[in-house]
């Protein structure tokens, strides 16, 4: 794990992507503290960061395109396999190399509010509770982008997916609203949502069988519960798309508040993602 | 050293190993000989661990590699069809991460670098990007990679493919040089080429293995009988009539060649060639035949090679008509 994260490092230092990373970073943050802060003299650091989120969706797919669709292409997948460490291995030493890249820009922010601290009030307590939880949801998403890249060996559509994957996350509260509440409406959308998971089952083991068997399944699921107890439906549609957006719990601890449930949640997560990583990559043996 | 029971592998519905079995023992170099999608890089990526096996086992010194990989792997030094690197780098680099991987550290993981970059003779371009080496230098840069940690068994999969001729000789002296202190194992579909370098050759075709033993005893066990042919100074009639009396032939085939000798293809079922040939030779001076030439064909793993191939494809459509 270790040699894999020296090595993912390196990468990332000798090419130029961390330094596009922290670059952008670094102006997603200091525009937003210049307009919150300095421009509208507002003291709460932790607004500045909900202005910094929406770089993700650009920073994010960037840094981890790359990650395995490279090493697919390029053939060096097989020098993994081959080597005498195991996959959750190698996805675990790309993540936490990944977090390294994340994490030094993020130490120039942190000196941002002891600034400001000289000439004004600021409250220390949020400032940083939000920092870190800014941390932790990056993390999250780019263990997402770790398992968008690992489904694929062309770093463009990894990108690709990756940003409209995360764009989708940031506005689905917004988007929440529009969405049909009624019964009917959550039928169709979960339908959609079904042909979606198919579509992964099927590109990701290759096997029909298992594929249709979950969407069949689900839509049995589905039709049962449309006709016994419809009122179940109703409104379950936006309810989970705000439920699963890491945005808006992003938003509670903006507020204020360092919602431990928000943490967990972001830590399942990345469990959830690398999991799926390590599954995709063991696939390939199979195939 | 290696030993591969009942292996088979489905790629959906395509057969691409068919119940393979065959033991590998300690040192020397074995060749996988076989034609193109005979298989050969399939067994060799089931053996390192790289692609799971339908079904059937293989154990490395022990260690069953589905089962405990990390321990078998330790014993393999594989260099895939297409030699993994990782192109932005120096090889210095690359082998220090590989060596890493292999959990080497400090010291020891020096001396090792050192070491096979010695043997593989890449010291003139350890610092330069992989990407600006030349074919041969990549190749040798994957051969150093799959000898760091000093594994006892290195799996090369077809190492001379798009080498120029000179490159090609010094990567089977380094695979000779191998095969002195660990198991070497290599693919090719040239014959000529597994024929120089290995002790004992696999031959697999349609994922089934065809033969195996040393290259001598091969030749042996399949040759047919052999070929003698001639060319006489005078005309055909005459040498047929001189070559009548010697009974170990069992066919003649002759042709007047343009300048006014004669050539014959000489037929027989004798093993011993030379006796055969002696035979002719006396029989022509006898008669006062002028002997111009006189080749001896003996049958060659080349054509085992075909014949087995040939006959396995043949089995292979009995099968499938059968079903």
């Amino acid at each position: 794990m270790s040699a894999v994260f020296r090595h993912e490092l390196k990468l990332y230092f000798r090419s130029l992507t961390a330094y596009v990373f922290g670059a952008f970073l670094l102006v997603a943050v200091g525009i937003g503290s210049m307009l919150y802060n300095l421009s509208y003299a507002v003291s709460n650091f932790e607004y500045v960061f909900s202005y910094g989120s929406l770089a993700f969706v650009v920073i994010v797919p960037i840094l981890t395109m790359r990650v395995i669709a490279e090493e697919r292409k390029q053939k060096t997948d097989q020098l993994l396999y081959s080597l005498p460490i195991t996959t959750t291995e190698v996805v675990i030493g790309k993540f936490l190399a990944l977090l390294v890249v994340f994490a030094i820009p993020l130490c120039i922010v942190g000196i941002y509010p002891l600034i400001f601290m000289q000439y004004g009030d600021v409250y220390i307590p949020t400032s940083y509770g939000t920092m870190i939880a800014f941390f932790v949801m990056g993390a999250a998403l780019l263990a997402l982008g770790i398992f968008i890249s690992s489904l694929t060996d062309n770093q463009g559509f990894a990108a690709g997916i990756g940003i409209a994957v995360i764009l989708f996350n940031y506005f689905s509260v917004s988007l929440s609203e529009y969405v049909s509440s009624t019964a009917f409406g959550s039928v169709v959308a979960f339908l959609v949502i079904i042909i979606l998971i198919w579509a992964l089952i099927r590109h990701i083991t290759k096997n029909e069988t298992l594929a249709y068997g979950t969407a069949f399944a689900l839509i049995a699921l589905l039709v049962i519960v449309y006709w016994f107890k419809a009122d179940l439906l109703e409104g379950l549609l936006p309810q989970i798309m705000t439920t699963l957006s890491l945005f808006d719990r992003f938003s509670v601890f903006i507020n204020g508040v360092f919602d431990w449930t928000g943490i967990v949640y972001y830590l399942s997560f990345i469990v959830f993602f690398l999991f799926l990583s390590v599954q995709s990559l063991e696939k390939r043996r199979y195939n | 050293m290696i030993t591969v029971e009942h292996l088979t592998k489905y790629y959906g519905d395509y057969l691409a190993v068919n119940d393979l079995s065959f033991e590998i023992g300690e040192g020397h170099v074995y060749g996988f000989l076989g034609p193109n999608g005979a298989g050969k890089s399939t067994t060799m990526n089931i053996m390192t661990g790289c692609l799971s096996a339908t079904s059937g086992k293989i154990v490395i010194d022990g260690y069953d590699i589905f089962e405990e990989p990390q321990k078998a792997k330790k014993l393999i030094g594989y260099l895939p069809e297409q030699p993994p690197l990782y192109m932005n780098e120096s090889p210095m680099e690359y082998l220090t991460f590989v060596g890493e991987a292999k959990g080497l550290r400090g010291e020891a993981l020096k001396e090792q670098i050192g070491e096979v970059i010695k043997q593989t003779g890449i010291r003139p371009v350890v610092n330069r990007r992989i990407s600006d080496l030349s074919k041969g230098y990549k190749q040798r840069v994957g051969i150093a990679q799959a000898l760091l940690g000093n594994p006892k068994v290195i799996i090369l999969d077809e190492p001379t493919v798009g080498l120029d001729p000179i490159q090609i000789i010094e990567i089977r002296d380094l695979i000779r040089k191998l095969g002195q202190n660990h198991t070497v194992i290599f693919s090719s579909h040239i014959l000529s080429e597994v024929q120089a370098i290995c002790d004992q050759i696999l031959m697999i075709a349609n994922g089934k293995l065809v033969a195996f033993g040393a290259p001598q005893e091969l030749e042996k066990k399949f040759a047919s009988s052999g070929k003698i042919e001639v060319t006489a100074g005078t005309n055909i009639h005459k040498l047929k009539e001189a070559l009548s009396n010697v009974d170990l032939i069992s066919d003649i085939s002759g042709k007047i060649l343009s300048n006014g000798y004669s050539f014959a293809d000489i037929e027989t079922e004798h093993k011993d060639l030379y006796e055969v040939s002696g035979a002719v030779f006396n029989a022509c001076a006898k008669e006062g035949v002028t002997l111009l030439e006189m080749r001896l064909k003996k049958a060659d793993l080349e054509d085992v090679f075909l014949e087995l191939a040939a006959e396995n494809a043949e089995i292979k459509k009995q099968e499938v008509k059968e079903n």
